[in-house]
Order: structure tokens, then sequence, then C-alpha cells
């Protein structure tokens, strides 16, 4: 009877010392949830493709339009310091990034608006899903990407590349206005940078 | 006296029952030309380096401890190493773009910087996965060579 009992006791902790091991996996999971954001994003393109359809419907390179209406939107969250709105904007960005539509574009700049649009969102779903320094990173790493993709489609608007030399040696961004609102340092640091170039 | 019994009943079966539920493997004998140490000139010691911390979850291959079968420890293997190839394949580096390299790299360098690679959930195991100071910076000088010569 008690060599049960101590048998059973063994197993209880065998099972109690599993259990625990892969709690500890488990909380780790949740700093880096990064594939379970891709998953979400697949689900995300699923569901917007009506909105696709209709965009396109309506004209050339709204298509363009609607990512940097996203961009801009997650970049003035940045300039806010609000991580919370940053990371919605950047989870909307990604939906956007995902419906961009290439193909009214050449085979070489589709291939490379296809590059351009993987790489953004992949950034975009980490911003989504980070703090702020984080969502800063990755943010430089996306003006670019959004900066190139803006040399292809071109945009709608007058657009100001700014540029601020302190963040990571050097990091650029894309505004609406030609005042400097700086995305990297927030009210740390609103107006550092300037106007390095005009688009339109 | 009696509910402990009945409780460590109930446990004992939930235990064996789950060994039951089967699990993906994530091995392979071949290395694809497209790996990262083929295309790359990647001297020797960082080539160990990222063989012992990374490749486990980041490569075709994985070289599993021994109690890799047992539920539910399987389970969160399988996950992790999902959600690292996902992330990141050394052994299909080279199918990336240049862009999507250069994005790699810098994840690579911020994440080593910030101690947030190899997780800490596989250092406790793995501790021969740690990262001295000296060790990082050595793979960090080399990721960002590699980054300017893209």
């Amino acid at each position: 009877m008690s060599k049960l009992k101590s048998t059973l006791g063994i197993v209880a902790i065998a099972f109690i010392t599993l259990t625990v091991m892969s709690c500890k996996d488990n909380s780790k999971e949740q700093n880096s949830t990064d594939g379970d954001h891709s998953q979400m994003n697949h689900d995300n393109s699923d569901g917007h493709h009506d909105g696709e359809k209709k965009e396109m419907a309506m004209s050339g390179d709204s298509n363009a339009q609607a990512v940097l209406n996203d961009y801009f939107n997650l970049k003035n969250a940045l300039v806010g310091d609000d991580n919370g709105k940053a990371k919605e904007l950047g989870a909307t960005l990604a939906t956007s990034l995902g419906n961009f539509d290439a193909s009214q574009y050449t085979d070489t700049q589709q291939s490379e608006l296809k590059d351009i649009v993987e790489d953004a969102v992949e950034h975009a779903e980490h911003i989504s899903e980070s703090d702020i320094a984080h969502q800063r990173e990755h943010f430089k790493v996306l003006s670019k990407d959004v900066i190139d993709m803006v040399a292809i489609t071109g945009a709608e608007m007058k657009l100001y590349e700014q540029f601020c030399p302190m963040y990571d040696g050097g990091t650029a961004w894309l505004s609406t206005k030609e005042e400097v609102r700086n995305p990297y340092y927030g009210s740390q640091m609103l107006k550092c940078g300037k106007v390095q170039r005009e688009i339109n | 006296m009696k509910i402990v019994k009945i409780i460590a009943i109930i446990l004992l079966v939930a235990f064996v029952g789950i060994q039951f539920i089967p699990t993906t493997r994530n091995q392979s004998d071949t290395v694809p030309s497209t790996d990262f140490m083929l295309v790359n000139n990647v001297p020797e010691t960082i080539q160990k380096k990222l063989q012992v911390s990374c490749y486990d979850c980041h490569s075709n291959n994985t070289q599993y401890p021994w109690y890799n079968k047992i539920q539910p420890v399987a389970w969160f293997l399988e996950d992790h190493i999902k959600e690292g190839k996902a992330e990141l394949n050394f052994n299909e580096w080279d199918s990336l773009s240049s862009r999507r390299k250069a994005s790699k790299l810098r994840s690579i360098i911020k994440q080593i910087e910030n101690g947030e690679m190899p997780l800490d959930s596989y250092t406790l195991i793995h501790s021969e996965a740690t990262f001295t100071e000296a060790k990082a910076e050595e793979l960090i000088n080399f990721i960002t060579q590699l980054k300017d010569s893209l």
C-alpha cells in the first residue's frame, strides 16, 4: 500500500516538474510571440480582400496611398510617445501592406515592390507587439522601405523626407508636414532633425 | 488521503494519455546550398557558436535533448522551433533578398545586444548556448561587417 503511495508520489512529482518546466517556456513565449503574429496577419489579409477590390476600382495607386496614410498615422503615434496606439496602427499598416497590389507596375518594379512589402510587413508586425523602443527600431527600417516604395509608386500629396542625425547613426522618415516632429525621440527631442528632401 | 490518491491517478492517466499525441520533428540530413555558413565566409569559432546557440530553432535540423519525446515538453519544443524558423531560418539564408538579409542581420545584432536571444528557456538547459560579452561582441562585429557588405 505504502509502495503504491510512493510510486504515485514519484509520478506526481515528475509530472509537476515537467509542468513547471513547460510553464517557464510558456512565459518566455509571451516575450517573443513572433510566430503567432505571422499567423494573425494571414487572417487579417484574408478578411480584407473586399476592401482591396474597392480601393483598386477607385484609382490606380490608391493602394500605395493607403499604405502611406497608415504609415503617417503610425508615425504620429510614435511622435506622441503612444506605445498602445502605435501597436494598433502597426497592425493596421501590416494589413494595408498585405493588401498592396502591384499588378499595374512593370515586372522589375513588381519584384522590387514585393520585396519591399514583404520586409515592411514584418516590421509593421513587430511594431504591433513591441515596447516603444523596439517600435522605433523597426520604424527606422520600415521608413526606408516606405521611402523606397514611394520612389516607385509616387504619392498623391507633397512629402518631406526628414532626417535625424542622432538616432542610430542617422535615420530618415517621411512626413506630410514641413516642420519636424521626430518619431524616434518623441517629446524627448521633438524637433530634432531637418528636411533633407522634398517629394512632389 | 483517498482524495490525494484519486488526484494522483488522474494526473498519471492524463500524463500517459498525452504521450500518444504526435508531434512533428525538425530533422534533416542535408544542408541546403542556401545555408548561411555555406554562402558567407564565417570564421570557425563563429560557426560553432551559431550552431550551438542558434541552429536548434533557426534551421531545419534540431539537436534534440533526451527528454524531447516526453509530453508536454515536445509540444513546447515544436512550437518554439516553428516560431524560430518562421522568423529566421539560417538554412534558407541565401533565398532572401538583400533588403531582407539586411533586416534580419539588423535584428540579430539587436537581439544579441539586448540579450533577447537565445531565449532564457533555452539557455536554462543549454548553458553552453549563452553568449559571454566577448562572444557577443565577436558575433556582432562579424554580423555588422556582413550587413555593411550587402
